[in-house]
Formats: structure tokens, C-alpha cells, sequence
């Protein structure tokens, strides 16, 4: 036990800032749980709760690549507007089918990213400033475009799913587990089987090349955490609806963008063009190249960013999009990633959306009052930054 | 004498109208150590440059020819798969990224799409045992290893691409006495091994151990070749060929003597890392006389700076303990400005990180040490800023076109002055300088050396930190010798030489 303590203290001073997001989420969550008598984590809520953060969360992964090369993206915010209601228009005034809709957006956002991204990287204009131009000319694109109706309301069944479907059931067993969403739980359950698998694998290969580990009991300790986690948040979905598309999307999306980031060469390349650009040009890394790319993902994701809450609206608005750029990079913040350059990960920065989300869902459920709410929200992304500073400055 | 390995022909070129290189001819031979000398702005990094594809072809006129065939670089890439790999003189790596992660950035190890991490660590320990770091942790961070660490990495990584030829720019600038040996014994290790290595280097007495053969730049233009094995070549012809001229002496003789009135002492000072609970300075006793220059030597390690930056108003917040007493007064500094107030000064080793603003004018940079001095109501008084700063270049005979150019424009050398010129104008009575002629060329180093002298009959007191020996004990009027924090020998200048000196720096 004394070990344990020993290894526990050693380890949280290591990794108080890994960790910092997910309890800091968490304690928030108790806190409005027990001021809202429960219904906060209601499953109706928390599912509720999952689908109001993904299209912020979307932007926020893009955000925070934008951030990490050390630049910002404040266009993304109306972009994500106009392109939804582009889809608006397309299916409803032209009869697109809902999925050519989606890929006529996305390729516009990947394409206005690549816009930013070559202005930014070649012509070497403040990213401050371009996107400054594009946040007012996305602005007026949207009012432009939805200027007839005001507000155009989709009808496509299946478009609207997205931001309010959940996935399918396994039609089968329908009397084993009744009132719980099977598919749910099973990807949950496979979920379960998969960190454990992966946890242990890693841990044998680094023994086996003889890498330093985390002791047992913190190993399996972790393992726990996360396990204990993922169950809770699959068990909660499950007793309402399952897993909603949203969710899907955004679990996809973070999923793809962890995978870059930490495993493969460009996600490398990434981290390396933010923490000294100079010496990865001497690498012989195109550092244009890589802006390029960052900021057509940005643009790419605030297309999905778009098409997620005009479905979620089922409409799309002449005020959709505002606030969104700024929520993204506050979640980015919140999440850890460094103005400086070169730090910040994926699903730090999707935790840091989920703060944001949770923040505003569970004022609005005890009925705090919106001008307090805007305070409140600052003095967290404040806080959470000086923390960030203060565990940086100390320690490795 | 075979088909050199390298040949550039005839290379010129400039940057957005100034000519820096006229022609230069260049060759080396295989598996052999070529050293590159020339003072700065001579062209040397330049010429690399172009050599290594930093440059592309197409930005430069001539030829390289690589084992007697011409060659065209488009890109460091086509450079590195040709077989050349270089090191430039600021480190380039990433700090934030870990030790094999920066040996392999921009050549990473795949499996499928996805790197291969363990593999890149296994081969990044083959590669720093190579180098003979095998006591740097693949893993750790950049930023927590020291400069010779982190030169070391950089020596991996461009070793990690299995180079022919090893271009160094200024690999021992910023190491040691200690760790610039053992960086030259590997340099001939590699040699051994079938790299030729191209060397540039300010310190001509590391560059006549190691060389087989020697080119001179001078101005953008080769001015002398010397091969090694052939001729016995001194420091003395080298320079006459960098400088184009004979410097009999490097080190001005003292003006004045120093008076026996005690300026600065310091009793018992400690001060103590508050991350590693580490003493980084241990219980220094030392004083500086009015009108005396005093080295205070040690290798890299040794707490010079540290000593240096914790009397200085202690910027880090190292936990400090010990008396500074000035004229017989005890003082206490809370805060680098407290010590300027005082009369003190400390220059930093780090001149463009630190010291100065590069993007500002000569002026800006010169008068923002005191500006109080001009303020005129709440705005400064600009026309005295002017004829301030046109004073210091006048005084400090600096280089440059008038006091509106932009630092960033200047040579090292120049820059330096400036510096010094910033911090005379706080009109210190005890001026700490902390390796003052680090990465300068000869000349500029002597005038330098000059002012020191200057500034020492006007009955200022001077400590000057350095590891560079010849400049100690050609400048000092006392030495002393730091190791491990400590204090471990006082010397008079006439008592010492380069053994006892080094005797007391590595006890």
C-alpha cells in the first residue's frame, strides 16, 4: 500500500497534465449533478449534451493543429455556417440527395481552407488576417444565401438524422437486455476489450526492448480509469437511444486525427513545423506544405462542422456559425494546447469542447442566467490556462 | 593527389544585390578533415549552404562537382541522398520533441504508414552511442539536455543518414574546452570510419589539431590553401591570411594599473537550483578592484553564468545566500534593475536570444537600457536618443551605415558592440561580462579587447567570465578558477599559465 501511495504520487506529478482535462470534466459533471439532483446525468441529458458538443468539437481538433503550427483560424466560425446552408439550399432548392450535398460541401470547406492555407503559408499574410477577412466575407456569404426565406428549412429525412439519429439496433434478442441499446453496448464492450488489448501489448513490447514502465499497480490503475469510463458513458448511452450519429462522427473524426498526429510521419512533421520551424525546413520538411494541409483539414472539418448543426437545426439560419470559431478555440485552450507552438493534443482539445459544452449545458439546466454564464465560462478557460502555464513552468 | 571528393568551381553568389561570395574555389578531398576558416562574413556559412542544397541550384552561380561529376542540389533532400549531410551552427532541432523523434525528423522509420517508434528508438541509441552519448535518454525532452547533449543529438541525426561527408558549422562555439576534444576525438573517429568532414571553426588551435587540410576565405574569396600533411602550418599564417594583415598581439597590453581601492565583494555566496535543490554556486568568495579586469574561468558546468546572473539581481530565482558589499556598503537586489541602479552590469553570453532586440534599430537597442535618461515629459527625447547612440559608434568605432540600421542586419562582431555599447550607456562601475567574444571574429574580437581596456583605466571593475583560456589570462589582471560551483584557485596573472589554470578548472 505504502508502494502504491509511493508510485501514485510519483506518477500523478508526471502526468498531472495529462490527466488534469479529464478531471477537471469529471468534477464539473459532479458538481451539476448534485445541484440539478440527478437530472444532469440523466441519460437523456448526457446524450443531449454529446450531440450540442460536436459540431464545436469538430472545429476544435482543426483548431488545435491550427494552433500547434502556431497559427489561428478565426474564419471557420461563418465558414461552418455559409456551408450549411449551401446544403440547405442544395437539397432543398436543387434536389441533391442528402449524401451528394454533404461531399459538395466538404470539398467547398477543404477548398476554402486551401484558400486560407496558401495565403497564409505562400504569400505569408498574418493567419490573424486572413481568416479576419474570411470570418467578415463568410458572414456576408451567409446572410447572401439565406436571404430569401431567412431561414430554410430542411426536409431531407436522412440528412437530419445525422445531427439527431442514433445508430441502429441489433433487431435480434429483443427480450435480453430490454430498454438498453444493444449495438451500444456491444461496441462499448469492444471498446473494453481493445484499450485492454492495446494497453498490454504496448506494455509487453516495452519491456521487451527494455523501455521504462509504469509500475503494475499504476498500470492496471489507468487501465481501470479508462475502462470505468467507457463503460459508464456506454451504459448511460445505451439506456436512451444508443450511440447517435453525431457522436459516431465525432468519435471517427478523433479517432483519425489521434491516429495522425501520434503515429504517422505528417502528424510528426506537424509538431515539428510549431516547435521550430526553422529546424524543420532544415530537416528538409516543407513547412508551406504542411500550413497547407492543416488549414484545408480546418476547412474540411468546419464543412462538417456546417452540415452537423444544420442538421441538428434541421434548418439552416442566418445567424448559424457565430460564436463557433471562438468556442473551438477556447476548447483547443482548455485542452492544453500552446500558443507558443509545437504542444496540444487531439483529444485533449475534444475533452476541452466537452468542458465548454458541459459548462453552458448544465448552467442552462439549474437556470443560471446568461450573462453570469459568460463569466463563469471565462474564468475557466482563465483558469485552465494558468494552469497550464504553472504545471509547464514547473516540473520537466 | 586523386580526383577530390568535393569541388565547387568558380561559386558566386548574393543576396538581393550584395555580392558575399566572388568566385570562391573549394576542395576536399575523401576521407579527410577539412577545416573552413575565415573571419565572420567571410562567406564560410554561405558556401556550406550552397553545398548542402539550402541553397538550391539556380540561387547560385558555378559548379559543384561531387567525385569529379557536376552535381545539381534542388533541395537538403537531394544534398542528403547525394550522401552530404550538415550541421548548422544554430542548433536545429525541436525542443518540445523528444531526442529520437529529432534524429529522425524528416526520416522516420515506417511499418506500413505508421512509424515505427520502438525501432526509432533502438537505432537512435545505436546512433548517440556512436557519438558517445550513450548517457542521453532517447526519450527525453530536447529542451531538458544541455547544449553539448543537444550537439551531440545533432551529430546522430546527421549521422542517422549515413552520410559521405559531414559538414560541422561552429560545432564548438558554444562547448567547453572538455567537450570540444572529445567532439574533435569523435570527428576523428569518424574519419577512421570513411566520413569526411568538413570543419568550420573560429578556434585555430582545435583546427590545426584535426586538420588535414585547410581553406582560407577571406571576404567571399579563397585566399590560401594549406594542406596539413605536406607543410607545417601555424596559427600565426592562418590568421595573417584571415585578417589579411599580421596581428602581433591579440591582447592589448593594460593601460593603467588597477588601484588598490576595492570596488565589489562577495562573501560566502551560494545559490541553489530551486527545481533540483542543486547548489550551482557554493560558497563563493571573491572581489573586483577599481580599474582591475578579473577572469573568472571555468568549463561549461562550472556555475560562471550562474554566479554571474544570480549577483546580477538573480532573474532565475535561484534560492541565493552570501553578502554582495559595493564601496563598503552592504546590498541587497531584489531585481536586475535594483542591480543597475546599483552600478552593476551583467552582459549576457546570449546575444540574440537575450540581449538584444534584432528586429529594432541600433538606436532603440542602445538606449532602451536607460531610458529614463532621456525621457523629456512622458515622451523620450529622441534627438538626444540619436546623438546618444552616434556617440557609442563613434566611441566603440561600430560598423554599420548610421544608428537607424536594423540589428538583425549586422555581423556578430558588430552586434556585440552594440550590446556593450547598450549596457555602458546604464554608466555601470562594475560590468560582468560573460563571454563577451563568443562566435566573433579576430578583429572584432581585438576591439573588443581594446575597449575593455579603455573602460578599465576609466576606473571601471570588470568581471570577465570566459572558457576560452588564452582570453583569461591575455586580459586579466587576477584569475580566478571555478569548478563545480566553487572557487578553486585565485591566480595572479604573471603566476599563471594554461596547465595551472586548467589544474584548478578541472579539480
Amino acid at each position: 500500500m505504502k508502494e502504491f501511495i509511493q508510485h501514485l504520487k510519483s506518477f500523478l506529478k508526471e502526468h498531472v497534465r495529462d490527466y488534469a482535462m479529464f478531471i477537471a470534466l469529471l468534477m464539473i459533471m459532479a458538481v451539476f449533478a448534485t445541484l440539478s439532483g440527478g437530472e444532469f446525468l440523466s441519460p437523456v441529458n448526457i446524450s443531449n449534451l454529446v450531440d450540442q458538443t460536436g459540431y464545436i468539437a469538430v472545429l476544435a481538433i482543426g483548431e488545435t493543429l491550427i494552433i500547434v503550427i502556431r497559427h489561428i483560424d478565426l474564419s471557420v466560425g461563418f465558414l461552418s455556417g455559409f456551408l450549411g446552408a449551401i446544403a440547405a439550399i442544395l437539397m432543398q432548392f436543387h434536389h441533391f440527395s442528402a449524401l451528394t450535398a454533404i461531399v459538395i460541401v466538404l470539398v467547398l470547406g477543404t477548398l476554402a481552407g486551401l484558400l486560407n492555407g496558401s495565403l497564409v503559408a505562400y504569400l505569408k499574410i498574418p493567419a490573424f488576417v486572413v481568416t479576419l477577412a474570411g470570418w467578415l466575407a463568410y458572414r456576408g456569404a451567409l446572410l447572401l444565401a439565406t436571404r430569401g426565406p431567412g431561414t430554410i428549412i430542411i426536409s431531407n429525412k436522412s440528412f437530419n438524422a445525422i445531427g439527431n439519429g442514433f445508430i441502429p439496433d441489433i433487431p435480434i434478442f429483443q427480450s435480453f437486455l430490454q430498454g438498453y441499446h444493444k449495438l451500444t453496448l456491444l461496441l462499448g464492450v469492444l471498446g473494453v476489450i481493445l484499450v485492454i488489448y492495446f494497453s498490454f501489448k504496448t506494455r509487453a513490447q516495452q519491456i521487451n526492448r527494455g523501455f521504462d514502465v509504469l509500475p503494475w499497480d499504476i498500470f492496471i490503475m489507468e487501465i481501470l480509469f479508462i475502462i470505468t469510463l467507457l463503460l459508464y458513458i456506454t451504459f448511460t448511452l445505451a439506456a436512451h437511444r444508443g450511440i447517435s450519429w453525431t457522436f459516431a462522427i465525432v468519435l471517427i473524426v478523433t479517432f483519425i486525427y489521434s491516429f495522425i498526429t501520434n503515429r504517422t510521419v505528417l502528424g510528426r512533421h506537424i509538431y515539428a513545423v510549431g516547435g521550430n520551424p526553422e529546424a524543420a525546413a532544415l530537416s528538409g520538411i516543407s513547412v508551406e506544405k504542411i500550413t497547407l494541409i492543416v488549414f484545408a483539414s480546418m476547412g474540411f472539418l468546419s464543412g462538417l462542422s456546417g452540415i452537423l448543426f444544420a442538421s441538428r437545426l434541421q434548418s439552416a439560419t442566418t445567424t448559424a456559425g457565430t460564436l463557433f470559431e471562438l468556442y473551438a478555440i477556447a476548447g483547443a485552450y482548455i485542452g492544453g494546447v500552446s500558443a507558443a507552438g509545437g504542444v496540444g493534443k487531439v483529444v485533449n482539445s475534444l475533452v476541452g469542447a466537452f468542458v465548454m459544452t458541459t459548462l453552458t449545458n448544465g448552467m442552462n439546466l439549474l437556470g443560471v442566467d446568461i450573462s453570469l454564464q459568460y463569466i463563469i465560462l471565462g474564468i475557466v478557460l482563465a483558469s485552465a490556462v494558468i494552469f497550464d502555464v504553472a504545471t509547464r513552468s514547473k516540473g520537466r | 593527389m586523386g580526383t577530390p571528393l568535393i569541388e565547387l568551381v568558380n561559386v558566386s553568389k548574393s543576396f538581393s544585390g550584395v555580392q558575399v561570395l566572388f568566385g570562391v574555389n573549394f576542395k576536399v578531398q575523401p576521407r579527410e578533415i577539412h577545416c573552413l576558416v575565415g573571419e565572420n562574413g567571410a562567406g564560410k556559412s554561405t558556401l556550406m549552404k550552397i553545398l548542402s542544397g539550402v541553397y538550391p541550384y539556380g540561387e547560385y552561380e558555378g559548379e559543384i562537382k561531387l567525385e569529379g561529376y557536376p552535381v545539381k542540389f534542388f533541395s537538403i533532400r537531394d544534398s542528403e541522398k547525394a550522401g552530404i549531410s550538415i550541421i548548422h551552427q544554430e542548433l536545429s532541432l525541436v525542443p518540445e520533441m523528444t531526442v529520437y523523434e529529432n534524429i529522425f525528423l524528416g526520416n522516420e522509420i515506417k511499418k506500413g504508414s505508421v512509424i515505427d517508434v520502438f525501432e526509432e528508438i533502438e537505432k537512435a541509441r545505436e546512433l548517440l552511442s556512436k557519438v558517445k552519448g550513450e548517457n542521453i535518454n532517447p526519450t527525453s525532452r530536447v529542451k531538458d539536455l544541455s547544449v553539448s547533449m543537444q550537439q551531440l543529438v545533432e551529430i546522430a541525426k546527421a549521422l542517422s543518414k549515413d552520410p559521405k561527408v559531414l559538414i560541422l558549422d561552429e560545432p564548438t562555439s558554444a562547448l567547453s574546452e572538455t567537450e570540444s576534444k572529445n567532439l574533435l576525438l569523435l570527428l576523428k573517429e569518424l574519419k577512421q570510419q570513411g566520413v569526411t568532414i568538413i570543419l568550420i571553426s573560429h578556434r585555430l588551435k582545435e583546427v590545426l589539431k584535426v586538420a588535414d587540410s585547410i581553406t582560407v576565405l577571406r571576404d567571399g574569396r579563397t585566399v590560401a590553401y594549406f594542406d596539413c600533411k605536406s607543410e607545417k602550418v601555424e596559427e600565426k599564417k592562418i590568421i595573417k591570411h584571415m585578417v589579411g594583415r599580421e596581428i602581433t598581439n591579440l591582447y592589448p597590453l593594460p593601460i593603467t594599473k588597477p588601484s588598490e581601492e576595492i570596488v565589489m565583494e562577495i562573501k560566502n555566496w551560494s545559490a541553489v537550483d530551486p527545481k533540483t535543490g542543486r547548489y550551482l554556486v557554493r560558497d563563493v568568495n571573491i572581489h573586483v578592484k577599481k580599474g582591475e579586469i578579473v577572469g573568472l574561468f571555468g568549463l561549461v558546468g562550472a556555475g560562471r553564468t550562474e554566479l554571474g546572473l544570480s549577483l546580477f539581481g538573480n532573474p532565475y530565482s535561484y534560492i541565493v545566500s552570501g553578502e554582495i558589499i559595493l564601496e563598503g556598503k552592504k546590498v541587497k537586489f531584489k531585481t536586475p534593475e535594483d542591480a543597475i541602479k546599483h552600478g552593476m552590469l551583467y552582459l549576457t553570453e546570449d546575444r540574440k536570444e537575450k540581449g538584444l532586440i534584432l528586429i529594432n534599430t541600433m538606436r532603440e537597442n542602445i538606449s532602451l537600457s536607460n531610458l529614463k535618461a532621456l525621457a523629456k515629459g512622458l515622451t523620450v527625447d529622441k534627438a538626444k536618443e540619436i546623438a546618444i547612440a552616434q556617440d557609442f559608434q563613434k566611441k566603440l568605432n561600430i560598423k554599420a551605415r548610421n544608428v537607424e540600421v536594423k540589428v538583425s542586419t549586422l555581423s556578430g562582431g558588430t552586434q556585440q558592440k552594440v550590446l556593450v555599447a547598450k549596457a555602458l550607456f546604464t554608466e555601470p562601475e562594475i560590468i560582468i561580462l560573460d563571454e563577451p567574444t563568443r562566435g566573433i571574429d579576430i578583429g572584432a574580437k581585438y576591439e573588443i579587447y581594446m575597449l575593455m581596456r579603455q573602460l578599465a583605466s576609466e576606473g571601471k571593475a570588470i568581471l570577465l567570465i570566459s572558457s576560452e583560456l588564452p582570453e583569461v589570462l591575455g586580459m586579466s589582471d587576477r584569475i580566478y578558477v571555478m569548478s563545480k560551483g566553487r572557487i578553486t584557485g585565485e591566480l595572479k596573472v604573471e603566476d599563471a599559465n594554461q596547465e595551472n589554470v586548467m589544474v584548478y578548472a578541472v579539480s
